[in-house]
C-alpha cells in the first residue's frame, strides 16, 4: 500500500480492483454480463443489486472459486488469472462467506493459522502476538484462545475478518456481512470497515440493504440482471435513486400498516419448549398469544429458536412440554395432517428453499397439490383444480416460468418463494406462519407479498411472522416478539417500539433472563 | 507489495470441466446411440485382440437372440424375471431407498409360492396357482418390509440391510433343500422335488405366462407412479421426507407400504421363476437378476415403459452370448467381458449428459502491463 505511488500508471490513480467487461455464464444462465468494476485502496465499495443480479457470482470469481468466461481482472494495475482460493490469497484477496468457514471446536487462533501456509514446523507463539497485533491495529476485539463452539455470531465473524487480515490481504469482499448480525454488531462491524479504509485497504461489500450502502460506502455499483448500470458516489445518492436503478423503474416503497378489526383471541402458547434435531432445547417456555387480525412478528439472530418454534406449532417437531391452543383447543400431539384439516397453514420457508414446503424436481401443478392431494374419492389423483391454480398463480404473482409443469428448482428463488405462499394463501387459512417470507425476492415481488399478507390480515387471519428485516417489520407488524437463545425477551408494540431496543433485546443486552 | 505476488499467477488450465444445460430429449438419445457405439468398438478391439472378427461376433450375438422362435423364446425366458423385478425396483428407487435386496425378496418369492406347489398339490389348478401367486407376494413383500421396518424405527442402513437379507435367504433354500423339503425320491442328493403338473404356470404362445404378468405389471406400475395419490406420496417422499411430513404424510407408513409392494413384485418374479421355468426350487432361483435389475431400472430412468426396452436389450446380449460362446469356442468370461465393456460405457457417457470439456482460448493480450 506504501508503494501506491510507484505502481501509478499514466498519473492516474492505480486502482486495486479493476474488473474489466466480465462475462460469466452458467449453461445457458447468463450471470454477469460484460461487467466493470474498480475499487481504489482506502475505498469501501458496495455492490448493489436484487437477489440474482450477479453480485456473489462476481465476487466468487475474485475470489478464485469460479473462473471468468470472458474478460480480465487488474489487480493493482496487473493482468492476472486467478484459478484457485488459493492464487486470491496470493493476490492480496480475502473473501468473507456469508456461511462461515470455522472449526467449531479449534480456538480463535487457530482457525486464523489454520492453512496459512508459513514456513516453519512449529506454530510459534510470534503468530499469537501477530494476531493480536492486527487485532489492535484494526480494531478487532477478540480473545484469541476462546473456542469457536462458544461464540456469537458476530464474534465468529471478526475470526473471519482475522483470518483474511492474517494473511495480509488488502482486498476484502464480505458477502452481506449484515445479514446475520444485530443493530448494534452491525455498528461494530462497519467501525471495523472503517479503520480499515483508513489502514488503506480496498473493500468490496455486497449488499441490499439501502440504508447501510448510504452509512459506509464512497461508491456504489448496482448490478441488475448480471449487468453492471451504474456506478454513483454514495454522497450524490438516495435511497431512491438507488432503488431505481436496481429495479430499472420507480418504486414505491411503503408498506400499509392496517388497523386491526378483530379482538378474538386464535392461538395461545403457553410454556413451550422443543428440543431440536440434537435433542438441544431450542425453544424454552416460550408462551405468547395471537389474534385473529394481528400480524405477531418475531425477531431474533439467526438460529434463536424461530425454526424450532414454525416447526413444533405445525406439528413437524415433538413438543417436550406447555401447550399450543388454537381456540381453546390443545394442538399439541396432534399430527401436521390434523393439524392441516384445523385450517393452520405453515408456509415455511427455510434457507434450503426446496428442502421443506416443495418437491423440487416436480412442477408447479404437482406442488399445489402437495397438501390437498387426499382430496376426492377413489384411489386417483385429480389435477385438474391445481392445474388451474397453478395457471392463475402465475398471472397473479407474475411467476416467471416456461411452465407450470417445469420442475420448481429450475426456477429463480423468487419465483419459487411465489410458488410456495401463492398455494398457502389460496388454500384459506386460518393461520398462517411464515418465515422469512421476502427471503430472495425482488424488491416489487417482496411489496407484492406484503400486500398479500396484509389482505389476509384483513379477513382475520392471524400472521406469526418471522422475519430479518427490523425496519419492515416495525411497518407492517402490530407487535414483535423478540427471541434470544430460544427464550422470549420481549414483545413490543410495533408502533413504539425503535430499532435499537429490539437489537438489544436480540442479544438478550437487558440481563432480563440468563444466558443458555 | 502487491507486485511479487503477480509473478506466482499460473495460466488457466489446458481442460476444465464445465456444467451443460439441461438436454434435450433427442440430444440424450444421440448421446445414449453414441455410447452404444463406443462400447462396440471397445468390444470389438478386445475381440480382435483374442483373435476373432468382431463383426461376426457381434453378427452372432444378434443372430443368436433372434435367429428361430427358439431362440427368441428363450431370450423372453431370460426377460420375464428381469423385467418384473426391475419394476418391484423401481418402486423402493423412487422412494430414495436402495432396495439392493431383490435377490432375496425373489429367492422369498419363490420358497413361500413353492411351498403351496409341493404341499397342496391336489388344489385345483386356477385355486393354486392364485395361492402360489399371493404367497409368491407374500414372502417377497415380507423381505421388503423388514429391512423397511428396522429402517423408519431405528435408522438402520437400508442397503446394507438388504443385502445381508439376500444371504439369508439363500442359505433358506439351501435348508429346505438339505431338510424338510428334501426330495425323497432323489436317493439322498440334497434337492426339492420336481413340481407336479397342477403347479406349473400355463404357457401362453409357447412361453409361460409370467410374460403377461410382467408387461400387465408395467402398466399397472406406471399408472400406480403417475396417476394414484400413493404414486404422488412416493415421488414426494423420495424428493424429501422434510416436505412430505410437512404436507402430513405419514413418512414411515408410506415407506413400509412402498417396501412392502416392491419385495412383492420382486416375489413374483420368484414365484413365476419356480411356477414357470424351473417347475423347482434350487439354489439358483434367483440367479443374479436381482442385481441386474438394479441395473435396468437405472438405465432406464426409473420409467416402466423404458424398462421393457433395457429389459429386452439385457436379455438378448445374455442370450445371444451364450450362443456366441459355444459357436467360437469362447470361454463364458468372454461375454461377460463385453456386457461390462457395454455397462461402462452407457453409464460413463450419464457424465456428457450433465457435463463438457472446455478448452484453454488463446487469450488476446489485452492487458495494459
Amino acid at each position: 500500500m506504501s508503494q501506491a505511488g510507484d505502481i501509478v500508471v499514466d498519473n492516474k490513480i492505480q486502482m486495486a480492483i479493476e474488473l474489466k467487461k466480465i462475462t460469466k455464464t452458467f449453461g445457458s444462465v447468463v450471470a454477469n454480463n460484460n461487467i466493470d468494476l474498480s475499487v481504489k485502496q482506502g475505498e469501501i465499495l458496495a455492490l448493489l443489486g436484487e437477489n440474482g443480479s450477479g453480485k456473489t457470482t462476481l465476487m466468487n470469481m475474485l475470489s478464485g472459486i469460479y473462473r471468468p468466461d470472458g474478460g480480465s481482472i487488474l489487480i493493482n494495475g496487473q493482468v492476472v488469472t486467478i484459478n484457485s482460493p488459493e492464487d486470491a490469497n496470493k493476490l492480496g484477496i480475502g473473501m468473507i462467506h456469508q456461511h462461515f468457514k470455522l472449526v467449531d471446536i479449534l480456538s480463535a487462533t487457530d482457525n486464523i493459522i489454520l492453512g496459512a501456509k508459513e514456513k516453519g514446523l512449529f506454530l510459534l507463539k510470534s503468530r499469537a502476538d501477530k494476531i493480536r497485533e492486527i487485532g489492535t491495529r484494526f480494531g478487532l476485539d477478540i480473545d484469541p484462545n476462546k473456542k469457536v463452539y462458544a461464540m456469537s455470531v458476530s464474534e465468529k465473524q471478526t475470526v473471519e475478518i482475522l483470518k483474511v487480515l492474517y494473511r495480509s490481504a488488502d482486498i476484502l469482499i464480505l458477502d452481506e456481512p449484515t445479514a446475520v448480525l444485530t443493530p448494534q454488531e452491525t455498528k461494530r462491524l462497519f467501525d471495523i470497515l472503517r479503520r480499515m479504509k483508513k489502514e488503506g485497504c480496498a473493500v468490496i461489500i455486497i449488499t441490499h440493504k439501502l440504508n447501510e450502502v448510504l452509512e459506509i460506502s464512497d461508491r456504489v455499483t448496482i448490478l441488475r440482471k448480471g449487468e453492471s448500470v451504474a456506478t454513483v458516489n454514495t454522497a450524490e445518492t438516495d435511497a431512491q435513486e438507488l432503488t431505481e436503478l436496481m429495479v430499472g423503474r420507480p418504486v414505491e416503497l411503503s408498506i400499509e400498516h392496517l388497523e386491526n378489526h378483530y379482538n378474538e383471541n386464535l392461538i395461545e402458547v403457553h410454556h413451550l419448549t422443543v428440543s431440536n434435531e440434537e435433542g438441544i432445547d431450542a425453544v424454552k417456555d416460550v408462551s405468547f398469544d395471537l389474534n385473529c387480525g394481528e400480524i405477531l412478528g418475531v425477531a431474533g439472530v439467526a438460529g434463536s429458536g424461530q425454526k424450532e418454534l414454525c416447526e413444533a406449532m405445525a406439528g413437524l417437531l415433538r413438543v417436550k412440554k406447555g401447550a399450543v391452543l388454537y381456540h381453546n383447543e390443545n394442538i399439541v400431539g396432534k399430527t401436521p395432517n390434523e393439524i392441516i384439516k384445523m385450517g393452520i397453514s405453515m408456509s415455511f420457508i427455510p434457507e434450503d428453499r426446496l428442502g421443506m414446503g416443495l418437491a423440487a424436481s416436480m412442477g408447479m401443478v404437482d406442488n399445489m397439490l402437495l397438501k390437498t392431494y387426499q382430496e376426492g374419492k377413489g384411489p386417483f389423483v385429480s389435477k385438474k383444480k391445481a392445474r388451474a391454480l397453478a395457471k392463475r398463480l402465475v398471472d397473479q404473482l407474475e411467476i416467471a416460468t416456461p411452465s407450470v409443469d417445469t420442475p420448481v428448482r429450475r426456477l429463480s428463488g423468487g419465483n419459487v418463494q411465489k410458488v410456495l405462499l401463492g398455494r398457502e394463501i389460496e388454500s384459506n387459512p386460518n393461520v398462517i406462519i411464515t418465515a422469512y417470507a421476502v427471503r430472495g425476492l425482488d424488491i416489487n415481488s417482496s411489496y407484492t407479498i406484503y400486500d398479500a399478507l396484509n389482505a389476509q390480515k384483513q379477513k382475520g387471519v392471524g400472521i406469526l411472522f418471522i422475519g430479518e428485516d427490523l425496519d419492515v417489520m416495525l411497518e407492517l407488524c402490530d407487535r414483535i416478539m423478540v427471541l434470544c437463545h430460544g427464550k422470549v425477551t420481549g414483545i413490543v408494540d410495533a408502533e413504539t417500539a425503535t430499532k435499537e431496543q429490539i437489537g438489544l433485546l436480540m442479544t438478550d443486552a437487558s440481563g432480563k433472563r440468563g444466558k443458555a | 507489495m502487491g507486485n511479487q505476488k503477480l509473478k506466482t499467477t499460473p495460466q488457466v488450465p489446458l481442460i476444465q470441466i464445465a456444467k451443460k444445460t439441461e438436454i434435450s430429449v433427442a440430444k440424450m438419445t444421440v448421446l445414449s446411440v453414441l455410447a452404444l457405439v463406443a462400447a462396440l468398438i471397445a468390444g470389438g478391439i478386445f475381440i480382435l485382440a483374442l483373435g476373432h472378427n468382431p463383426f461376426a461376433v457381434y453378427a452372432s450375438i444378434v443372430n443368436g437372440a433372434w435367429r428361430s422362435s427358439m431362440a427368441i423364446k428363450g431370450m423372453i425366458k431370460i426377460a420375464i424375471p428381469l423385467l418384473i423385478a426391475s419394476l418391484g425396483i423401481t418402486l423402493a428407487f423412487q422412494l430414495k431407498f436402495w432396495n439392493i435386496g431383490a435377490e432375496g425378496q425373489i429367492i422369498m418369492g419363490a420358497i413361500f409360492a413353492s411351498y403351496f406347489a409341493l404341499f397342496c398339490s391336489d388344489l385345483p389348478h386356477w385355486l393354486l396357482l392364485i395361492l402360489m401367486f399371493v404367497a409368491g407376494m407374500v414372502g417377497g413383500g415380507l423381505w421388503g418390509i423388514i429391512p423397511a421396518y428396522f429402517k423408519c424405527k431405528f435408522g438402520t442402513n437400508e442397503t446394507l440391510f438388504t443385502l445381508m437379507l439376500n444371504y439369508i435367504a439363500l442359505y433358506m433354500i439351501k435348508y429346505f433343500a438339505e431338510g424338510p423339503w428334501r426330495d425323497p425320491k432323489s436317493s439322498g442328493f440334497p434337492k426339492i422335488a420336481s413340481f407336479a403338473k397342477n403347479a406349473r404356470m400355463d404357457q401362453i404362445f409357447g412361453v409361460h405366462a409370467g410374460w403377461l404378468i410382467g408387461l400387465f405389471l408395467v402398466i399397472v406400475i406406471f399408472i400406480y407412479l403417475k396417476f394414484t395419490k400413493q404414486g404422488y406420496e412416493i415421488s414426494v417422499v423420495g424428493e424429501s421426507e422434510n416436505t412430505a411430513r410437512y404436507a402430513g404424510m405419514n413418512v414411515k407408513k408410506i415407506v413400509m407400504r412402498t417396501m412392502f409392494f416392491s419385495g412383492a413384485i420382486c416375489g413374483i418374479a420368484g414365484m413365476t421363476q419356480v411356477s414357470g421355468a424351473a417347475f423347482t426350487l434350487g439354489e439358483g432361483v434367483a440367479g443374479g437378476v436381482g442385481f441386474t435389475a438394479i441395473i435396468v431400472a437405472w438405465l432406464s430412468r426409473l420409467n416402466p415403459i423404458v424398462i421393457v426396452i433395457v429389459t429386452l436389450l439385457f436379455s438378448m446380449l445374455e442370450k445371444g452370448c451364450s450362443v456366441m460362446q459355444s459357436a467360437f469356442g469362447l470361454s463364458t468370461a468372454v461375454s461377460g467381458i463385453l456386457q461390462g465393456i457395454i455397462l461402462f460405457f452407457i453409464l460413463g457417457f450419464d457424465f456428457f449428459t450433465r457435463y463438457k470439456f472446455v478448452f484453454r482460448k488463446k487469450v488476446k493480450n489485452s492487458g495494459n502491463m
